[in-house]
C-alpha cells in the first residue's frame, strides 16, 4: 500500500514516518571498540576473540551465565584487570579511537574517564559529602564553592540530592543499600567520566531501589555511555539499547535489545533467554 | 521454533503451561471447526434443529477464548517469556481472537440457516454456498493444522488459498444476483444467503490471519499487510534461528 492510500485512512504523516522502535546500529557514534580481544588468566583463556563496538550515549548490556566472561570484559574497559596477577591480554580496546593499552595512557586518567560501579555498594566510611568530593579532591580541586556545586550536581544526577541534602555531613554508611548505590554512582559521575561501567549494580537491592537505579540509568545515558553487566535478563531488556550475549568467553550474539529478546538469531541465545537447557 | 522445543525449559511447570495453552487452542479450533461444519450442513440441508444447536453452542467458543486469554495473561505476568516463547503467547492471543470471530460467523450462518429453513427456501440457490463453505472449512482446517505443526512453509501455502475463496465468493454473488433479478420476491431470502456467503469469505480471511501468526511464531517475521509474494519470500529467506 502506498503512503497516500494509508493517509486517507486518517493516519498522521509523522506516525507513518516514525521508525520502528529499533535503534539503528549504522547511525551510532562509536565510543568503545573492542578488536580481537583475547584474555588469559595464566593458562586459562577467559575471553576469546571478542570484537564489538559500543555506541556513544547508549546503554549496552552484557548477559550470560556465570563465568562466561562478561565481568572480565567489563573490567578490561578501565584496565581493572591490570590489578590481577597473571592476566595476559591480546588485541585492543579503543576509547574514542585511542588504544587504552597503549604505553602512553595514564591509567589513573583512564579510570577517571571510565567510571565503575560494583555489585555491592561500597561507600567510603566518610560523610556523604566527602564520598562524592573524594575524586575531585584527588584531582586537586580545593575551592569550596566549586566542590559544593559539583557535589550538588553529581547528587542530583544520581537522583539522590532530595533525599540527602539535609544530611550531607552525616556518615554515608547510614544510608540504605539503594541510597548507597546511588551515592556510589554520584561519586563516579562527580569526576565527569565519559563511560560508566556498572557491574550488577542492582542485584543486591530491593525491587523499588532497583527500579530507581534503572530509571537513573535511563537518565544518565544522555550524558554517558553506559555498559552494564546483569544476571537479570528482564533488567537488560528494560534498560539497554543493545545487548550482548556471552557464553564461555565468546561473544555469541550482539544486537539491538528489541531484536535479541524477540527474535534472536543464534540458538544458544534463544536457549539462554528462554530458560532452556543449553 | 519447532514444536519439539516447547518442552525443553528448565522449568517443567513453564513447559506445561505453554503446552497447555497450545492444546487448548487446538481444542478451541476443533470446536470452531465443528460449529462451522454444522452451520454449513444446517444451511445446505435446511436442518433447523442443527442450526439451533450451532446458535446455542457459540457460548462455548466465547468461554474458551476468555479462558485461554486469561491463561496467556498469567504467563506474561509470571514468566515474562522471551523470544520464541513470547511469540508463541502473542500468536496464541491473536489466534484465539480470530477463532472466536470465526465462531461468530458460524453462528451467523446458523441463524441464516434457521430463517432459510423456516421460510422453506429453494435449495437450488444454495449450490454455490455449499462449495464456498467447503473451501472455507478446508482452509480453516489447514490453518489449524499449520498451527498444530508450527509449519511456516505450509502456512504460506494456505495463505495463498484465500484468493480462491475470494474468487468463489465473487462468483456466488454473481449467481445470487441473477436470482434477485429474476424474481423480486426472492430478494429477502437471497440477501440472507448473501450474508452467509459473506461470512464464509470472512472466515477465509481469518484463517489467513491465523497462518500469518504461525509464520510470525516460527520465523519471527510479521508478514501482515504484505503481498502474497512478499509473504512467501519472507517465510523462505527469513530463517529465524532454526539453522544455527
Amino acid at each position: 500500500m502506498n503512503k497516500e492510500a494509508q493517509l486517507t485512512h486518517g493516519m498522521k504523516m509523522d506516525e507513518l514516518d516514525r521508525p520502528a522502535s529499533k535503534t539503528d546500529k549504522e547511525q551510532e557514534e562509536t565510543c568503545l571498540e573492542v578488536n580481537n580481544l583475547n584474555l588469559f588468566y595464566s593458562e586459562k583463556q577467559a575471553l576469546s576473540d571478542i570484537n564489538m563496538v559500543m555506541a556513544r550515549n547508549r546503554v549496552t548490556a552484557f548477559i550470560g551465565p556465570s563465568g562466561c566472561g562478561k565481568s572480565t570484559l567489563l573490567r578490561c574497559f578501565n584496565r581493572m584487570n591490570d590489578l590481577v596477577d597473571g592476566v595476559r591480554i591480546e588485541g585492543g580496546i579503543s576509547l574514542d579511537g585511542e588504544n587504552i593499552f597503549d604505553k602512553t595512557i595514564n591509567v589513573a586518567e583512564l579510570r577517571r574517564r571510565v567510571g565503575m560501579v560494583f555489585q555491592k555498594p561500597n561507600p567510603f566510611p566518610k560523610t556523604i559529602y566527602e564520598n562524592v568530593a573524594y575524586g575531585m579532591r584527588l584531582q586537586g580541586v580545593k575551592d569550596k564553592r566549586q566542590l559544593d556545586e559539583s557535589i550538588k550536581k553529581a547528587l542530583q544526577g544520581a537522583a539522590l540530592w532530595d533525599e540527602v541534602k539535609d544530611r550531607l555531613h552525616e556518615s554515608a554508611l547510614g544510608l540504605s543499600g539503594g541510597q548507597q548505590q546511588r551515592l556510589v554512582i554520584a561519586r563516579a559521575i562527580a569526576v565527569e567520566p565519559e563511560v560508566l561501567l556498572l557491574d550488577e549494580p542492582a542485584s543486591a537491592l530491593d525491587p523499588i531501589s532497583t527500579l530507581k537505579i534503572e530509571e537513573l540509568i535511563y537518565e544518565l545515558k544522555d550524558r554517558y555511555t553506559i555498559v552494564i553487566v546483569t544476571h537479570n535478563m528482564q533488567q537488560a531488556a528494560r534498560v539497554s539499547d543493545y545487548t550482548a550475549f556471552m557464553y564461555m568467553g565468546e561473544l555469541i550474539e550482539y544486537d539491538d535489545t528489541n531484536t535479541l529478546f524477540t527474535n534472536p538469531s543464534r540458538k544458544k541465545t534463544e536457549d539462554y533467554i528462554t530458560g532452556r537447557y543449553g | 521454533m519447532d514444536k519439539s522445543k516447547l518442552g525443553t525449559h528448565i522449568s517443567q511447570q513453564f513447559n506445561e503451561e505453554l503446552e497447555d495453552i497450545r492444546t487448548r487452542v487446538m481444542n478451541m479450533g476443533g470446536l470452531v471447526e465443528q460449529q462451522l461444519s454444522d452451520a454449513i450442513k444446517a444451511m445446505t440441508t435446511l436442518d433447523a434443529t442443527l442450526a439451533e444447536v450451532v446458535v446455542s453452542n457459540d457460548f462455548k467458543v466465547n468461554a474458551l477464548e476468555v479462558a485461554i486469554d486469561e491463561e496467556c495473561t498469567q504467563i506474561l505476568a509470571r514468566r515474562q517469556p522471551a523470544a520464541s516463547d513470547l511469540r508463541l503467547v502473542i500468536a496464541v492471543i491473536k489466534t484465539i481472537t480470530d477463532l472466536e470471530r470465526i465462531g461468530d460467523e458460524a453462528e451467523r450462518i446458523g441463524r441464516m440457516a434457521l430463517h432459510f429453513a423456516e421460510a422453506g427456501g429453494n435449495t437450488k440457490m444454495l449450490a454455490g454456498i455449499s462449495h464456498l463453505g467447503e473451501l472455507a472449512l478446508k482452509m480453516l482446517h489447514a490453518s489449524l493444522d499449520t498451527f498444530a505443526r508450527m509449519d511456516a512453509d505450509a502456512a504460506v501455502e494456505v495463505v495463498h488459498k484465500d484468493i480462491k475463496i475470494d474468487q468463489e465468493y465473487e462468483s456466488v454473488l454473481r449467481s445470487l444476483m441473477t436470482y434477485m433479478m429474476e424474481d423480486n420476491r426472492a430478494i429477502p431470502v437471497v440477501v440472507n444467503i448473501m450474508w452467509s456467503a459473506r461470512a464464509l469469505e470472512r472466515i477465509g480471511d481469518r484463517s489467513k490471519n491465523i497462518c500469518e501468526y504461525v509464520i510470525y511464531l516460527v520465523k519471527g517475521k510479521d508478514v501482515r499487510h504484505t503481498s502474497m509474494d512478499k509473504v512467501a519470500d519472507d517465510a523462505r529467506s527469513f530463517k529465524g534461528n532454526e539453522e544455527k
